[in-house]
């Protein structure tokens, strides 16, 4: 383990095993609620948010953060009252906000080359200010689904049978939305808001390859995704790979495996 | 007594008028139908008066008491199943507590949480099936799981919004025949939306018949198409 000998590998440890943490029990709710495409739209609208700090000379993954939490609160305000299908909404909000950052860069007068970082990620740039911004951001995420983890698997189930429960649908939906929003901002560093949504989607998935029971699912998509980030991150020193890119990729390969050899049911090599 | 008792109910959705001043009254104990063609408003009243949505105006009250004072542990709702995911991965045990305590990540399973899952499963002939996957069980089977979950709390009143939906013939006349045993033996109020109109009527022992949102029969129940006939002679509900 020589590479963490170096400052920078220490720090970009705590930040994979972060977000693995953080992303695999969102993930949980986004697969169990069919939210993959919303993980999608709002990672992406993320990037307008990393733009305006960038322009503005701020810390972009606070910018990234506001941005993304308003996107997901406004797409989860309009699928509510119905004056937008869902992922109508999730269209427009996506491209649009891409498209805001993009001009914000162009406009601009200096040469914003750590986009691209924000982009794809940088694990390795991670600083000190954002170790700590990915521990709170990752804190007030993980207080929030684990503290409501029951209520939350209440509402994915059925709505009104919440409602009638006494729990409180609006405050849990708009909660597990922003905490989605938040979940980018702890990727956006080291995965990069086009490969976030991956993170959102793919532990949560390769859980469900292996049980039809909730506690296994939740658990698998947790070691899963630590040991993506983990192994990713080893790859990207040994190889010199991008290191959003290797943790995607050995997420992925760890599903394809998972959904091969799927003990739910007759897996294609059985 | 009264236990349920709606008053003057109105609900707007946007700028439409779907229940018109609705009024009626439910005795504790009585197995109450509401049946009424698609549109009728009979799925909306129900979710009025189980509080999942407020009415424009009027009230809902449970013992005299406007529902939401009320204790939500009395009431139980169980939704249509076009509403919910039969392949939701959870065990039956899970599933009965669902949205009943809400601390931890995998729930309790304690002595009083076991004894009040098999209590609820037993009322439903489900003995023994803690263990079993949800996605795993029949339509029917997973219905009567969802039964169980609404009897968990041993309400004294339960909704039931169209339960026999899907079901084979077989299968909604054990879940009738079910109902009025849990009556008898719990002693338990059910107000059920149902257009199973024939089978409904054998168990309900009173009627409410929603037509474009508004109560045109309230009282015992009757042959279909006869409410039109009888219903000019009788109060309407909700004194």
């Amino acid at each position: 383990m020589e590479m963490l000998n170096f400052a920078f590998m220490q720090r970009a440890l705590i930040a994979v095993l972060v977000i693995g943490l953080v992303s695999s029990i969102a993930s949980f709710f986004v697969i169990l609620r069919r939210l993959a495409f919303i993980g999608a739209g709002i990672s992406h609208s993320a990037f307008g948010g990393i733009a305006l700090g960038l322009v503005l000379g701020i810390n972009p993954l606070g910018t990234a953060g506001i941005f993304g939490v308003l996107v997901a609160v406004f797409v989860a305000w309009l699928s509510r009252r119905g004056a937008v299908y869902e992922d109508t909404a999730i269209g427009i909000f996506f491209s649009g906000a891409m498209a805001f950052g993009i001009a914000l860069l162009s406009l601009g007068k200096g040469y914003y080359g750590d986009a691209m970082s924000y982009l794809f990620g940088n694990v390795l740039a991670v600083s000190t200010t954002d170790l700590w911004i990915l521990a709170l951001t990752g804190s007030v995420v993980l207080a929030f689904l684990l503290s409501y983890f029951r209520a939350l698997l209440c509402l994915s189930f059925n709505e009104e049978c919440a409602k009638a429960s006494g729990l409180p649908v609006n405050f849990l939906y708009y909660g597990l939305m922003i905490s989605l929003a938040l979940t980018v901002v702890v990727a956006a560093k080291t995965v990069g808001v086009v490969l976030a949504s991956a993170l959102l989607v793919v532990p949560g998935a390769t859980g469900f390859q292996f049980s039809k029971d909730y506690k296994v699912i939740l658990v698998v998509s947790v070691v899963s995704s630590l040991i993506s980030a983990l192994s990713g991150l080893w790859l990207s020193y040994q190889f010199g790979l991008a290191s959003g890119a290797s943790i995607v990729l050995v997420a992925t390969l760890i599903f394809f495996l998972a959904f091969l050899f799927s003990p739910k049911r007759d897996g294609v090599f059985r | 007594m009264t236990i349920l008792r709606g008053k003057e109910i109105e609900v707007y959705f946007g700028s439409k008028l779907v229940l018109k001043k609705v009024g009626f009254s439910v005795l504790e104990g009585e197995l109450a139908a509401i049946i009424g063609a698609n549109g009728a408003g009979k799925t909306t009243l129900l979710r009025v008066l189980s509080g999942i949505i407020k009415p424009s105006k009027g009230e809902v009250l449970f013992f005299d008491k406007p529902i939401k004072n009320v204790d939500l542990k009395q009431l139980a709702y169980l939704p249509q199943k076009s509403n919910f995911d039969a392949q939701f991965p959870l065990r039956v045990f899970d599933m009965v507590q669902l949205g009943w305590g809400t601390k931890g990540i995998f729930g309790r399973n304690g002595y009083r949480e076991t004894k009040n899952v098999g209590w609820a499963l037993e009322q439903v002939g489900l003995e023994g099936f803690e263990k079993r996957f949800f996605t795993e069980l029949s339509g029917g089977q997973q219905q009567l799981v969802l039964l169980a979950k609404t009897l968990y709390a041993k309400p004294r009143l339960i909704f039931l919004d169209e339960p026999t939906t899907g079901l084979d013939p077989l299968a909604r006349k054990r879940f009738y025949d079910l109902l009025v045993s849990l009556r008898e033996r719990l002693g338990l109020t059910i107000l059920i939306v149902s257009h199973d109109q024939e089978a409904v009527l054998e168990v309900a022992s009173k009627l409410l018949v929603l037509d474009e949102g508004k109560i045109v029969y309230d009282g015992q129940p009757v042959a279909p198409g006869l409410w039109n006939k009888t219903s000019a002679s009788l109060p309407q509900g909700g004194d």
